[in-house]
């Protein structure tokens, strides 16, 4: 090692004699000693720590900050260098030699002087004109337009239908008649409960349709909206907004076991009609707002399991980038939920499209860098997260009876007294090896093999520990949830130069983006500013949530979104087609008090929504897409209608609410050889409760476009494909559901001509068209023969017909498209 | 329902012995396959081409690591850049070594050690580049010209030009698409039956040698090779086809109602496609047949190889049974914002073999001159580096190749300033290579139309230059 005073160098903020004892005592220590495992430059992280660069060193890796100027004794680091920890004793072959070692401590309490990276703070400018950017129509406040005057006395009744009509006019369409009333039934039953409308409801639609269609439509839609399949319905268009998901996914797919309270919160919420804006400030400050029950606040914990539910990159080892991806999540789920805004990608740079700079990104993280999430996933590994304690105890099923627990308990004393002795042999392993160095003899024996051992001791007593913080008292399971809360020390985040965690710039407050501004929110020292965040994207004032959310709303009824770009809003979105009615309906929805039920109410009771699915060439030619509604456009169900819709008919489907798979499984990997398939073999619950395992959906959810449970989606695209084809010609569920079916028709008819006509009309909630009759007798008339002649059995032929008949009814156009 | 179509199941009804059933469901498929216009169709030219193989490498490979030569970049390497956005951050020279390879000395680096010894074979791109360096965008406008909306793949487009000659399965597959499956295979607006078809190649999960015993024991439980519901564990073909003129009778009475509804006509087309695909996709899929020596050539058996290597030897099956674009991507790994030196290697390294198996197997068997193999990222990187040790996505400037039918081998094609930033001459924007693409299969671009929304849309656009320079 150079013992020359490297004098050479200068630094603007370091006085000399401390520089020079960094460059003489402190770096040649950390590049002979510990850049091999830890230089950022050589791309070595072990732990998550890199100590070549001064960012690296102080925020240390995943076992907290390295290096915390002034005080040696808080300084991981120190800890690491003296081997005061059996776990942590660095570097790892040979202690450093003492006088080394208090040349650190000397240096930690100078306030570690580190001339790396350069001496001046990084700070990072914007070119965005926040100014200009305002004027675009997204972020200007909605004004409720005037209607525009209607003539036609069909389309002049309700304001929606003045200006779709208007603008049909002007587009120079004239829209197609209205919908046969099976049709309608059908449509409405599946859009507010996503079943098929039961035979006595077709009968009094039916009959209540002669005497006033209106109200007809509007009675059952609020028969339909006030059954527990509408929120079930509705709360699944939402869950796929939240990417909800009982399980971690990305390389370590933990279960979730508590996710499905934030699913059932969220059912209920549709259920209760929950005014939209409440339901936002649940789910983003559900622990902050003021309450008046245990219920309420119960309740409001288990709402911001939305912030919760993100999928993480749980081996990543840098602690601090762990943070920072975590926070991603939050703030994209968030501004791609409830403002229609692609903010995340003003993590690493302004935004290309849109006015948001980085530093709006970072006051946003600011918010969720000072809250603690509880995520839950199991101690012994990866980066651990506990659940929150719900503050009512429902479930008083014991876990562990008290031998059990006792068990455990010695068990952990047993696993202590192992890791201390192990820990003292080791020291008399060293003094020995040390004394064989001396003596010239092989040193080092039995070493790997003992901390292999100690890290098998150290996981079990995490697990231990992670089982028994789930009971409470009398080793009875505690109710818990994922969550938020606020961190006990609240932070302003410094802007990420490129979004690199160990290349911070400037500090920014927290606050919102200033785009959207409005002067009356602001965020007070003492509190992360969730509560605010929910506020200032539930005022009056911001210009995307309502829009936003009734845009949702429209989608789901008619097809596509009014912006069809669901998740949009910004300047690459596609631009509203009736960009007036969206502004009417946004503030209406406002003053109707946020009501997804009033929103829905109002829009199938339009004009618009009875319309036909009837094709007109020349519309067509001039609108394929069916943009201006010149017809309803036909539109395939979702997987999970689809699939319940099956189990409907066969009379197979259980409307109960089941407890969650996820969580009768507990904790642990998913989806992985070891572990079962959760998803398989799936029970005839409605699909809503099916689990939501990431990276294993659910064979037929999956086959059927389901939502990515890693990505926020607001509209699903659906298919067409060989793959679900090939489900409903062949699948055990889909023989086994065509059996009870055909069972079913056996039963309550005995000749093939009427089973043939019951099973149309329960399949498709109407009778067969006389081509459809025809093609049936057909097919009677050429499988029977064959199944007979293959079987030898008629019993057994008539079976096989009917059972395959149903199924053909499943697996029809027609049974998976709305008309 | 086509009657005469009937009346001849009718007569072929009488009998079920296997042999007549056979000839019964290929008559049957070809009355289907007439129906989607999926027939062969002759081209606008003579084509150089009849097939396309499309390796694709989603994430952006670093083109200065890999194919693009730039000694300039290897002198300034640490030196400050001085561009734009490159200000600020210090250029990074290639990592590894490049030599010249092959009769014609084409210069790549020792990343991709086999498939530098098919140099003479190579027609290097460098002077690709496209619109926007976002991965999805750039991933739309790679497959379908466009960067916003959904449209046309390039494949469906050849399928539209050109039919298939394979009867018995899709015409355009797509091995293990992922998740953006839906942008990629899409027909949008052109026929339902142009639709791609996504197929997973099962990874071996054992890892070794196994495929043919695994294959078998998975048909007993009725997953032959890894594919999900392909068997009817209940109804003969014959009974399972009457199952489905039923269900195709329903599906076409609801056209009929309808009018035009092209959801239900892909519902029609899923079906028929299905039915094929159950006779002859295990068989294809099967690579039992394979001798140990071929597999080996594409590296399966051997860990970090064998799952791409099994797709490349199934692309080669898909060839010969007259697929007409075949594709098939190799991903994560090429993203390299960080950790370059120590992930570029690997992910190189997992597809290196399996593609040199590829190109070798299809020139040993006389194929490669009339299959056009494609190879390309959706964008490129930058040569400089913030962090020393990553590289950014670069719209800009990027190289990708072909080889095989039409295309000159031992080639080089334009090229990049003199860091690898920014195309700067033999300029072939995305549009650029898909109207060089459509003219090797026979295609001009401004002529393969499709009218939609009351115009005629193209692949390209009102763009698109074919490459003249590369055509042999």
């Amino acid at each position: 090692m150079a013992a020359a005073v490297r004098t050479s160098r200068s630094h603007p903020d370091i006085p000399a004699d401390q520089l020079a004892f960094f460059e003489n005592k402190i770096r040649p220590v950390l590049v002979d000693s510990c850049y091999e495992c830890h230089s950022k430059k050589e791309g070595r992280d072990k732990g998550g720590l890199t100590l070549d660069t001064r960012v690296g060193l102080r925020q240390g890796g995943s076992l907290g900050p390295g290096v915390v100027p002034f005080k040696p004794e808080e300084s991981v680091l120190m800890k690491a260098i003296t081997w005061s920890d059996s776990d942590l004793e660095m570097p790892p072959e040979q202690k450093l030699p003492a006088h080394a070692i208090e040349d650190f401590r000397k240096w930690i309490r100078m306030g570690a002087p580190d001339p790396r990276d350069g001496g001046t703070p990084k700070v990072v400018k914007t070119e965005i004109d926040i100014e200009d950017g305002r004027k675009f129509w997204a972020f200007q406040k909605p004004r409720k337009p005037t209607p525009p005057s209607v003539v036609d006395p069909e389309w002049a009744k309700t304001d929606v239908d003045r200006f779709v009509f208007t603008k049909l006019r002007e587009e120079g369409m004239t829209p197609a008649g209205i919908a046969k009333p099976t049709d309608l039934l059908r449509r409405l039953s599946y859009d507010l409960t996503g079943l098929p409308p039961t035979s006595s409801l077709a009968k009094q639609f039916q009959s209540a349709w002669t005497k006033n269609p209106e109200s007809a439509i509007a009675a059952l839609a609020d028969k339909l909206m006030s059954t527990p399949q509408y929120g079930e319905r509705w709360g699944r268009h939402w869950l796929d907004v939240a990417r909800f998901s009982e399980s971690n996914g990305k390389s370590s797919n933990v279960s979730y076991p508590y996710a499905w309270r934030y699913r059932n919160y969220v059912i209920d919420a549709f259920n209760d009609d929950k005014p939209y804006d409440r339901f936002i400030e649940e789910q983003l400050a559900g622990d902050q707002r003021r309450t008046t029950s245990m219920e309420e606040r119960q309740e409001g914990y288990i709402a911001t399991g939305f912030l919760a539910m993100g999928p993480k990159d749980l081996a990543q080892k840098n602690r601090v980038q762990f943070q920072m991806d975590l926070v991603d999540d939050q703030i994209n789920t968030t501004m791609l939920a409830f403002q229609g805004l692609t903010v995340a990608c003003a993590r690493c740079h302004d935004h290309k499209f849109d006015p948001i700079p980085t530093r709006d990104y970072y006051a946003l993280a600011g918010i969720f860098m000072s809250t603690k999430t509880f995520y839950g996933v199991p101690k012994s590994k990866y980066n651990s997260g506990t659940t929150l304690d719900l503050p009512i105890v429902r479930e008083s099923t014991t876990r562990f009876s008290s031998a059990e627990i006792a068990k455990l308990k010695t068990r952990m004393v047993q696993l202590r007294a192992d890791l201390s002795k192990m820990s003292r042999d080791k020291k008399a392993r060293m003094k020995a090896n040390q004394e064989a160095r001396d003596t010239g003899k092989d040193s080092k024996s039995g070493m790997k093999r003992n901390s292999k051992a100690k890290k098998r001791s150290n996981a079990e007593l995490a697990e231990i520990q992670a089982l028994l913080d789930t009971v409470g008292q009398g080793g009875r399971q505690k109710d818990q949830g994922m969550a938020v809360l606020d961190q006990i020390d609240l932070v302003h985040a410094n802007i990420l130069v490129r979004g690199e965690v160990d290349s911070p710039a400037q500090q920014v407050r927290r606050g919102f983006l200033q785009v959207m501004n409005h002067p009356s929110q602001t965020i007070p020292e003492t509190r992360s500013g969730r509560l605010e965040l929910a506020q200032w994207i539930t005022s009056k004032e911001n210009p995307l949530t309502a829009r936003v959310a009734v845009n949702r709303v429209w989608a789901k009824l008619f097809g596509e979104g009014i912006v069809s770009t669901t998740e949009n809003f910004g300047t690459t979105g596609i631009p509203p087609t009736h960009p007036n009615l969206l502004d009417y309906l946004a503030v209406q929805f406002m003053q109707d008090g946020w009501s997804f039920k009033t929103l829905i109410h109002r829009l199938v009771l339009t004009r618009a929504y009875r319309t036909s699915t009837d094709f007109h060439q020349a519309n067509y030619n001039q609108d394929p897409d069916n943009k201006f509604l010149w017809r309803a456009t036909p539109r395939r169900l979702d997987g999970e209608a689809i699939r319940d819709s099956i189990l409907a008919v066969s009379g197979q489907l259980d409307l109960k609410r089941p407890a969650s798979a996820v969580m009768e499984f507990g904790d642990g990997e998913l989806g992985r050889k070891s572990a079962p398939n959760l998803t398989l073999n799936t029970p005839p619950y409605r699909s809503v409760y099916l689990p939501v395992v990431r990276e294993k959906a659910e064979e037929f959810i999956g086959l059927f476009d389901g939502a990515d449970p890693n990505l926020v989606t607001g509209h699903r695209k659906n298919s067409n494909v060989a793959g679900q084809a090939l489900y409903m010609m062949n699948s055990e569920f889909i023989l086994k559901q065509s059996d009870a079916f055909a069972a079913d028709l056996r039963r309550r008819h005995s000749t093939t001509k009427d089973r043939i006509n019951d099973g149309f009309l329960r399949a498709f909630g109407r009778p067969p068209t006389s081509t459809e009759f025809t093609a049936s007798i057909n097919f009677y008339n050429q499988f029977q023969p064959a199944a007979l002649r293959e079987t030898g059995s008629r019993n057994q032929a008539d079976y096989l017909f009917l059972s395959a008949f149903c199924q053909g009814l499943f697996s029809s156009a027609e049974f998976r498209y709305l008309n | 329902m086509n009657p005469s179509l009937l009346s001849r199941r009718d007569a072929l009804r009488q009998t079920t012995t296997s042999f007549v059933w056979l000839a019964f469901s290929a008559l049957a498929q070809r009355e289907a396959f007439a129906a989607g216009s999926l027939t062969p169709k002759p081209a606008h030219f003579p084509a150089r081409a009849k097939r396309v193989i499309m390796l694709v490498m989603p994430g952006g490979p670093s083109h200065m690591d890999t194919f693009d030569y730039k000694p300039q970049l290897i002198k300034d390497h640490m030196k400050e850049a001085s561009v734009g956005r490159m200000s600020g951050s210090k250029l990074l020279g290639p990592q590894w070594e490049f030599r010249q390879r092959g009769q014609n000395g084409l210069w790549t680096s020792d990343l991709f050690p086999n498939i530098a010894k098919h140099a003479d074979d190579l027609c290097l791109l460098r002077g690709m580049h496209t619109d926007i360096p976002d991965h999805d965008r750039a991933q739309l406008q790679l497959h379908t010209g466009n960067i916003q909306f959904p449209r046309p793949s390039l494949g469906a487009w050849s399928l539209y030009g050109l039919g298939t000659e394979s009867e018995n399965l899709p015409g355009f597959v797509w091995m293990n698409a992922g998740k953006n499956a839906r942008n990629i295979t899409s027909n949008h607006f052109l026929p339902a039956p142009f639709r791609g078809t996504a197929i997973n190649v099962p990874k071996n999960e054992g890892g070794g040698e196994s495929s043919g015993r695994k294959g078998r024991r998975a048909g007993m439980s009725g997953k032959p090779n890894g594919i999900s519901n392909i068997r009817n564990p209940r109804l003969s073909p014959e009974l399972q086809r009457h199952q489905l003129d039923f269900v195709q009778a329903l599906n076409r009475d609801k056209v009929d109602r309808a009018i035009k509804q092209p959801g239900v006509d892909g519902v029609i087309e899923s079906y028929e496609l299905a039915f094929r695909l159950q006779s002859h996709l295990p068989d294809v899929m099967d690579l039992s047949k394979e001798s140990d020596r071929t597999k080996s050539m594409y590296g399966i058996g051997t860990s970090e190889t064998d799952e791409f290597g099994r797709k490349c030897l199934v692309a080669r099956r898909f060839a010969e049974a007259g697929v007409r674009f075949i594709a098939l991507g190799h991903s994560p790994g090429w993203d390299s914002h960080g950790n370059l030196r120590e992930q570029l290697p690997k992910t190189c390294a997992a597809t290196d073999k399996p593609i040199a198996g590829l190109l070798q197997d299809l020139k040993q068997r006389d194929m490669l001159k009339d299959t056009l193999v494609l190879w390309s990222g959706e964008f490129g990187r930058t040569p400089h580096s913030k962090n020393g040790n990553g590289r950014d996505h670069n719209a800009k400037g990027f190289t990708s190749w072909m080889a095989g039918a039409g295309v000159k081998g031992g080639f080089s094609y334009g090229g990049t300033d003199e860091h690898g930033l920014e195309a700067v001459e033999g300029k072939m924007h995305i549009h650029d290579w898909h109207a060089t693409i459509l003219h090797l299969l026979g295609l001009d671009h401004e002529k393969l139309t499709y009218r939609y929304a009351g115009r005629d849309f193209r692949l390209t656009d009102v763009k698109g230059q074919v490459a003249k320079a590369i055509l042999a």
